[in-house]
């Protein structure tokens, strides 16, 4: 048998060592961002902070906490998040349910969607678009142009279409409507689908930047991670162009550290709960035999 | 008979969403023929036929943006193919459930993480005096090495990073297709003798072959997509000439510096050959691996 034999130990033996080294190293530069957020300036300007804090304070959070362009910014990007995922699960659900039957049209239909995934007007016809609805400097131009994506729809139909016709005939027989059917039926049996399109969606509106630069015009405006992009890209961009002494940019560390750290928490704190859905999710609406 | 009027009224909403915003900016595409002019509007500016895609040509700047754009993405593919099979192999050999699982989380979660936070990790780790450089000059007692600034490593660090963020989610599907192999073919090669690699080789990568080949072919249509959000982030002027991809051309000639019509162009360039390679890569997808998309 093959489990026994040496060269099949010793593999083993390295495989595990490999395989743990590679899931520390996509946790441990988040590991010694929060280290460094909690370590002081003289320990960062020194380097000596590695995963572990050096000179233990929380200067960084009371500071970041006490910006109100970070309060302000981070209540635009739970805003957004919060009302971006209702919107857009309530019209995927919709069309996701009623694409997952055949009917008249809905090859067309499907067709029609999908295009949007493989074809769009670009950039500045986007941008000219949104301005000229009058969305600009609003909420609204965060949550309505990206509500509906095409990609998500498959996954819903293909998992709608996993749910036994048996169900609903049973269910028409009893004299239900569809809508009736759609919410008593079909949203339960489909939770691991709805979870996962939901934690796209909602990790997608957290985590965008670049329609928030574009489309506010102060960046008091801004959701959370434009705002993080402006301190923590742009800056640094300065810093390489203009050359600026390595010791002010140090001096921000912590707080830069801090920031990056709190934008993610609740991505952190969510996503290990949704992860056998999402692994469900994943597998179901994108194999297909 | 059953009445299929509410399935129409339910793909409504999503009917006028997909007209508002994804067809209605494709009316905006009319500007790259035009010497567009935003205060006299689509109607109101003056027609130019083809000069503005003459010029994606003439420019060296746009020329290089494409060229950087082909060398980025098509590493990033090949890379982006490759480790995550390798990756999902290892992780099915271990034998110990709750390694497996802590592993597993722990790699999916870059994924989770956007762009501009990675962009921070990375210039905080990579910078002169990072974590990254720091240990390379303990270790091997070298130069601090200017991963961001260094046009000659720029795309490396780019692929790279983006291996990183990415693999472990790029690794579900393979996990899931090797979850599925029979087991009676392991015992049965098992039973003729063959080692473990071998059984590897003969059993668990042809048995992946078919989701290979539908992720291969599907990763065709995004030869042109290097990722903005990734490169956005991370480049500067120093690295440019190797590090500027369409997108963040466009962005910077058209949103910046005004040229509306000209960045239309180079956009609807792009688009347009993504839209084909697309389709190439779907039916290439369905008749070698009967991979439907819907």
């Amino acid at each position: 048998m093959y489990h026994k034999t040496t060269g099949y130990r010793v593999f083993s033996v390295f495989n595990y060592a490999f395989m743990i080294l590679a899931g520390l190293v996509c946790f441990l530069p988040l590991l010694h961002l929060l280290a460094q957020s909690l370590s002081s300036k003289a320990a960062i300007s020194g380097n000596l902070v590695s995963f572990w804090p050096v000179g233990f304070n929380m200067d960084a959070y009371v500071k970041t906490f006490s910006n109100s362009n970070f309060i302000s910014s981070m209540w635009t990007s739970i805003l957004r998040t919060v009302l971006g995922t209702s919107i857009s699960m309530f019209i995927l659900t919709c069309a996701g349910y009623a694409l997952s039957k055949e009917f008249r049209g809905r090859n067309v239909l499907m067709w029609f969607f999908i295009f949007t995934m493989l074809f769009s007007g670009g950039l500045i016809p986007s941008y000219i678009l949104v301005t000229g609805l009058g969305l600009k400097d609003t909420i609204w131009a965060l949550v309505l142009p990206g509500a509906f994506g095409a990609y998500n729809l498959i996954l819903l139909v293909n998992f709608f279409k996993t749910i036994p016709k048996a169900l609903e005939e049973a269910a028409f027989i009893d004299g239900a409507s569809f809508f009736a059917i759609l919410s008593k039926i079909y949203l339960p049996l489909s939770l691991p689908g709805i979870a996962t399109v939901s934690l796209f969606i909602m990790v997608g509106h957290w985590n965008s930047w670049f329609d928030g630069i574009l489309y506010m015009s102060d960046a008091s405006k801004y959701p959370l991670a434009s705002f993080l992009q402006t301190v923590v890209v742009q800056s640094n961009m300065q810093n390489m162009a203009m050359s600026q002494s390595e010791v002010e940019a140090m001096s921000e560390q912590s707080i830069k550290a801090a920031q990056i750290f709190v934008s993610t928490l609740p991505i952190i704190m969510v996503y290990p709960f949704l992860q056998r859905y999402f692994v469900k999710g994943i597998v179901l609406g994108a194999v297909k035999e | 008979m059953k009445k299929s009027w509410p399935l129409y009224v339910l793909c409504i909403p999503a009917f006028v969403f997909v007209c508002i915003f994804s067809y209605g900016p494709m009316v905006g595409l009319l500007m790259a023929f035009q010497d567009y002019k935003p205060w006299l509007g689509i109607s109101g500016s003056r027609w130019i036929g083809l000069d503005n895609f003459e010029r994606i040509f003439r420019y060296d700047e746009a020329t290089q943006a494409i060229i950087n754009t082909l060398i980025i993405a098509v590493s990033k593919i090949i890379v982006g193919i490759i480790v995550p099979i390798i990756m999902a192999i290892l992780l099915s050999e271990l034998r110990n459930v709750g390694i497996k699982k802590s592993v597993q989380t722990l790699v999916y979660l870059p994924h989770f993480l956007s762009w501009v936070t990675v962009a921070g990790l990375m210039i905080n780790i990579l910078g002169l005096d990072g974590g990254i450089n720091q240990m390379l000059t303990r270790m091997f007692d070298i130069a601090p090495i200017y991963f961001l600034g260094d046009p000659d490593l720029f795309r490396f660090t780019v692929v790279v990073s983006d291996v990183w963020k990415s693999f472990g989610f790029g690794m579900i599907v393979y996990l899931a297709t090797i979850a599925g192999i029979n087991p009676s073919y392991y015992e049965a090669a098992e039973i003729d003798g063959a080692t473990r690699r071998q059984q590897i080789m003969y059993v668990t990568l042809p048995s992946m072959l078919p989701m290979i080949i539908v992720i291969s072919t599907l990763s065709l249509g995004n030869i042109l997509d290097a990722g903005f959000d990734q490169v956005f982030n991370l480049y500067n002027p120093l690295v440019y000439s190797t590090g500027d991809i369409i997108d963040t051309y466009v962005y910077r000639s058209s949103l910046l510096n005004g040229q509306y019509g000209f960045g239309t162009a180079v956009g609807l360039f792009k688009s347009g050959i993504s839209l084909i390679l697309i389709v190439v890569s779907y039916r290439l997808a369905y008749k070698y691996a009967n991979y439907k998309i819907f």
